[in-house]
């Protein structure tokens, strides 16, 4: 009937949308670099303000330098739930048992019988107990299809319930040396935390941007049909985000344990949602589908300089939650500014010229 | 034959132009219609019937035209205008809120009220007043619309436009989610708001409901009015489907191969799925095209997913190059070599954030890895080979799919089955849709390209000349059913059209 061999008239026309010429890094591709120079502003200006406050302090570079790891150190046990956190909200889901999850981890690894197995022993231990209760939240939300909110919130209840049995209620104390001198011990300087943190980050960066897991994290997260019809196991990428998840509980648990020398059930109080907004603030999609490790990293650095600038100027923790709070919903507002408005005036601006 | 006297007009569209982006959806479109009468509109997919009713309902501005709406020009600006106005529209996705009593989705945004407080037993007598009206007086007012069948809701959705006193109704598809005896009691109500002066829009594709509700029938074909004001009961089946087809729009199509006859590379056997489809049997050759034809709502893509492994089936099974399929795996049928695309792109095929190369190499991502470390370098390169051959525009792979037009973007979701020449089936649900005309020719040339190369292709569209164009064999389906298969060659639109809308041959075949 109507085949025939003639041409078909102007496909230009097919190319009416938005040309990414030569102005494609300001695509939402760039979007993340963006955002994280507007997080190093952010960070450049609390430092401002610590300087314009406490001048006397700043004014030394030996304080500066120390303060620096004051500030990574406090920031290292929640930076490393926070990767495994942001793993899980990019793959479309959320993780709420981690502070749970984190005090389940820390007193198992406290015990009695646990420290008499040595340090490897309690390592062994936290790391075990952090990718099982991990591995429990996403069989519950993969394949029983459990709502990934109440299957952790269920968790949350549930691990720290089992850490006061065990616990006694009672703060179980880290006798164990080689576990209290990783919160201590300085390698080239630089405090062992610091460095744990850092290889995690690492390992969470590659993790996300080289590996196939990553780009499962991010279909998954981001339009869960079509990585189905892509042919991508669904349910047990999600399964594996959880166990991350419980994973990078297990070693923050570590630790925070060695940092407090003990461990208990009430410790790690309100992690999950510190490491939520920390993510958030970061560039990471509520959603699911979109979100950096870098940008998760300069969250929690953010918060822990704000909580280091309260502190140097004597002021209450309620105050500095109260601007927490503030941050969180500032930086949720220039996100949602960013993506809507501008995207939307830069595509009109570029259809009118 | 001249058409029944209108008694008194309410509504008159003239000269109605709307257009989109690279495509001219409403090209000068009149329509008529008269109180208490059935009005039928009737068109294939891409006719304009769901801009014109977009149109009336105020979802859409017309860029020129006329509106005349009981005596006077009217624009309206959204759908709250024509509402007010008295312009009620059902959609298919009915659009009532599952958690409210049918009483407070009748009365919804005018609920009976004093000091801010709802007056429940005012919008319980008001609901019952009008489910009355309707012929349902038995429905419970305080019942939440979840519980309801679709019928009921529909009944609900008519309540809502009647409680607004609405003196024009469309209704679009209404009969496609209603089972036979349902649509009886659908009948009955329509014939109870006519008998009250209310005029109704009303589109299906089944010639036999017009024949039986409607009063007049206007034709729409390539966004323009091809008759108008047919008396509905007496208007011959071959000047209503002749108004409709042979369309204009320039369906380019490559010249057609020798037609392969190879050994049947996917074999279906007995495939059902309860409620969806029922015993469908086919195959596809090596390089050869099926394509199926078929309304919304028979069944089409859910047999295609079920096919790719992303429905289970209840009875049936799937064959690839002489192994059978595992039942409900995805993965399984891509090692077997199947790819699809899916009939939304972009809720079912899309990252839309992602650069394009990623979403071009979606499925295959992981054969460019070294124990899992992704090689950006050597996907990307893929990715642009897939981009050369298909010729994406722009060539450039690393912006985000949205950047791209719908057709470009349709590109990338068949492309993606193209990475490393490993497919040798492509499902293809509604490759066309939402794709202008220069594109369309593009995306022709490429799924015959690919059938040249030896893939196998199975096709939905539910526009006929599509399959007809570009199909060595036609499947004809009908409510889950296949009930026709022949060489493109052997039959034409007419036919088809018949089988799709009325199921006539199958009633011949039967005898």
């Amino acid at each position: 009937m109507s085949t025939g061999t003639q041409a078909p008239g102007d496909t230009a026309a097919a190319d009416a949308a938005p040309v990414a010429g030569p102005n494609w890094w300001r695509d939402e591709a760039s979007e993340p670099i963006r955002r994280n120079l507007g997080l190093v502003g952010v960070l450049a200006a609390l430092i401002v303000i610590g300087a314009v406050t406490r001048p006397d302090l700043y004014g030394d570079p030996a304080w500066v330098r120390n303060n620096i790891f004051t500030i990574l150190m406090q920031a290292s046990a929640i930076g490393v739930v926070t990767v495994g956190m942001t793993f899980v909200i990019i793959g479309g889901g959320i993780d709420l048992s981690v502070g749970a999850i984190m005090a389940l981890a820390g007193v198992w690894a406290t015990t009695q019988a646990t420290q008499s197995f040595g340090a490897g022993g309690m390592i062994f231990a936290a790391l075990t107990v952090g990718l099982a209760v991990g591995l429990i939240n996403g069989v519950l939300i993969s394949y029983g299809r459990l709502v990934p909110f109440i299957a952790t919130l269920a968790m949350l209840v549930a691990a720290r319930g089992l850490a006061a049995k065990i616990s006694g209620k009672q703060t179980q104390v880290s006798s164990n040396l080689d576990i209290n001198s990783i919160a201590t011990d300085r390698i080239l300087g630089v405090p062992v935390l610091v460095i744990i943190l850092g290889l995690v980050v690492a390992a969470g960066w590659v993790l996300l941007n080289r590996t196939t897991f990553g780009r499962r994290t991010v279909a998954v997260g981001g339009n869960p049909e079509a990585a189905r019809l892509a042919g991508i196991n669904v349910r047990l990428h999600t399964l594996r985000l959880y166990a991350l998840s419980g994973l990078c509980c297990g070693i923050a648990a570590i630790m925070l344990t060695s940092q407090a020398t003990s461990a208990q059930a009430a410790m790690a109080n309100l992690y999950e949602l510190d490491a939520i907004a920390a993510a958030i603030i970061g560039g990471t999609l509520l959603s699911g589908g979109r979100g950096t490790i870098i940008g998760a990293l300069f969250g929690v650095v953010v918060f822990s300089t704000i909580t280091n600038l309260f502190a140097i100027n004597g002021l209450t923790t309620e105050d500095q939650n109260m601007v927490k709070g503030g941050i969180i919903v500032a930086a949720v507002l220039v996100q949602q500014f960013r993506l809507k408005s501008v995207t939307q005036f830069l595509s009109r601006t570029r259809a009118n010229t | 034959m001249t058409p029944p006297e209108p008694a008194g007009v309410v509504l008159r569209l003239d000269g109605i132009v709307k257009t989109f982006p690279g495509v001219r959806a409403l090209d000068g479109v009149g329509l008529e219609v008269a109180a208490g009468e059935v009005h039928c509109l009737l068109g294939q997919n891409g006719a304009g019937k769901s801009t014109l009713i977009k149109v009336l309902s105020g979802v859409y501005r017309p860029d020129e035209g006329t509106v005349e709406w009981l005596g006077q020009e009217v624009s309206f600006s959204n759908p709250q205008a024509a509402m007010r106005a008295g312009i009620a529209t059902i959609y298919q996705e009915l659009d009532l809120v599952d958690d409210l009593s049918i009483a407070e989705n009748i009365v919804l945004g005018h609920e009976p009220r004093r000091l801010g407080f709802v007056r429940r037993a005012a919008t319980a007598r008001a609901a019952r007043t009008i489910l009355g009206r309707l012929g349902h007086p038995e429905l419970p007012a305080w019942r939440p619309v979840r519980a309801l069948p679709a019928a009921g809701k529909q009944v609900v959705s008519m309540g809502r436009a009647l409680s607004r006193e609405a003196r024009l109704i469309i209704m679009d598809e209404p009969s496609a989610v209603l089972a036979h005896d349902e649509v009886a009691n659908l009948f009955r109500i329509i014939r109870e708001l006519t008998a009250q002066g209310i005029a109704v829009i009303y589109i299906s594709h089944r010639l036999e409901e017009i024949r039986e509700i409607g009063d007049r029938v206007t034709v729409l074909k390539d966004g323009r009015t091809t008759a108008a004001n047919l008396p509905a009961r007496t208007t011959p089946t071959r000047e209503l489907v002749s108004r409709m087809t042979g369309r204009t729009i320039e369906y380019v199509f490559p010249d057609r191969v020798e037609s392969p006859t190879g050994e049947p590379l996917l074999r279906v056997d007995g495939l059902s799925r309860d409620g969806e489809f029922t015993d469908v049997s086919l195959t596809v050759a090596a390089g050869e095209i099926v394509g199926i034809a078929g309304l919304v709502g028979s069944g089409r893509s859910e047999l295609l997913e079920t096919i790719f492994g992303a429905r289970r089936p209840d009875r049936g099974e799937v064959t690839m190059a002489g192994r059978r399929l595992p039942a409900g795996s995805v993965p399984a049928a891509v090692r077997a070599g199947l790819g699809m695309a899916p009939e939304e792109r972009k809720t079912q095929a899309l990252l839309l954030h992602e650069p394009i190369y990623r979403n071009i190499t979606l499925a295959t991502f992981a054969r460019y890895a070294t124990v899992g470390i992704t090689r950006p370098g050597s996907e990307r390169e893929a990715a642009e080979r897939v981009a050369m051959l298909l010729d994406l525009r722009p060539r450039d792979v690393r912006p985000t799919v949205r950047t791209l037009s719908g057709g470009n973007q349709q590109k990338v979701v068949v492309g993606r089955w193209l990475v490393g020449e490993r497919t040798r089936l492509l499902l293809l649900d509604e490759p066309t849709r939402g794709v202008d005309v220069g594109a369309r020719a593009e995306l022709y040339q490429v799924i015959r390209g690919l059938a040249a190369r030896g893939v196998g292709i199975l096709l939905v569209s539910s526009e006929v000349p599509e399959v007809l164009g570009l199909a060595d064999r036609v499947l004809v389906m009908r409510e889950g059913r296949v009930i026709h298969e022949a060489p493109a060659g052997s039959i034409d639109e007419h036919a088809v059209l018949d089988l799709i809308m009325a199921g006539s041959l199958m009633e011949e075949a039967a005898s």
